[in-house]
């Protein structure tokens, strides 16, 4: 779901790019006031790991393929605001280092994989947990409806800047998006899902820190 | 030295961008909308290029180019996002 240069107007280029940077400052401000040491090495984890998994392109229907976005795990081991930091992280290296995600279009994909992915999967994976109570069994209901949940919005936020940058009408390119990241989002359930279970087997402590 | 269990972790994300090359090389969902929708020859070309299409340059063999692209990416977002980490926690007064 990265953005190239050129798909987006000025406006919405410049808005997104305002928007992205005053949640990665929030962000930063959260991490002055809650971070602690144990956060550090998992946050090296993350950002490695969401690297190395959005290189992995699966297929879904015919020609069309899909990658974790990983906001949402991210943001459900270690907070939404610490889960945006990574996906910047992320998608600044992608960008810069990879050509992956147009230079113009960084602050629309910060918003869109990060601030959204991050704030959907997070707070659905809450409520799901709050629903159902602690266990292993809401861990990973909410960790699938949260990681679906994160790529179908951030597709719906892609849509919309992509209508209102003229690209294509609401109408046309807001059901094409959020239709086939429905069917994408069942593989971030999975591969999110998978990787929470293999973290409750063997290092459950790690779902219990703080989040920020 | 006794292997902690965020070196794991980094082994496992290495691990995985040592598959890289076995990746569908189909559109994602946004260029396959962009392609259905008319609107994919709006994409520029990037101003500069260091490792793109995460093919490392000068590396002969594609699969093999991918996999050190992979790699180096994978040890730059371990650094990048720890050392964020470490910059911006919390310190202890006093």
């Amino acid at each position: 779901m990265h953005i190239p240069d050129g798909f987006l107007n000025a406006a919405t280029a410049a808005t997104t790019y305002v928007v992205s940077a005053g949640g990665v400052g929030y962000s930063i401000k959260e991490a002055n006031r809650k971070l602690g040491d144990r956060h550090v090495p998992l946050m090296g984890v993350m950002g490695a790991f969401v690297f190395a998994a959005q290189m992995l392109n699966f297929p879904v229907i015919g020609g069309t393929s899909g990658h974790l976005i990983g906001g949402a795990l991210a943001a459900i081991l270690l907070g939404p605001w610490a889960g945006t930091l990574i996906m910047a992280c992320v998608l600044i290296v992608q960008c810069l280092v990879f050509q992956d995600g147009g230079i113009t279009a960084l602050g629309a994909n910060v918003f869109n994989m990060g601030l959204v992915a991050c704030f959907v999967g997070y707070y659905l994976y809450q409520a799901v947990v709050s629903l159902m109570g602690e266990g292993r069994r809401s861990t990973l209901v909410g960790g699938f409806v949260g990681a679906w949940a994160s790529v179908f919005v951030a597709s719906i936020a892609c849509a919309l800047e992509l209508a209102v940058s003229g690209r294509s009408p609401l109408g046309v390119v807001l059901p094409a998006m959020a239709g086939v990241h429905a069917l994408i989002g069942i593989g971030e359930g999975l591969i999110t899902t998978a990787v929470l279970a293999f973290v409750r087997a063997t290092r459950a402590d790690l779902l219990k820190l703080q989040k920020v | 030295m006794k292997l902690k269990w965020w070196h794991v972790g980094l082994l496992i994300a290495l691990g995985l961008a040592i598959l890289s090359p076995l990746a569908s090389p189909w559109p994602d969902g946004l260029e396959r909308v962009a392609e259905d929708k008319g609107f994919i020859e709006a994409a520029l070309e990037p101003a500069f290029e260091i490792i793109p299409d995460y093919v490392f340059p000068g590396v002969g063999n594609e699969a093999l180019a991918t996999i050190v692209a992979g790699l180096v990416g994978t040890l730059i977002l371990f650094g990048l996002s720890y050392g964020v980490g470490e910059m911006l926690k919390k310190r202890e007064t006093g």
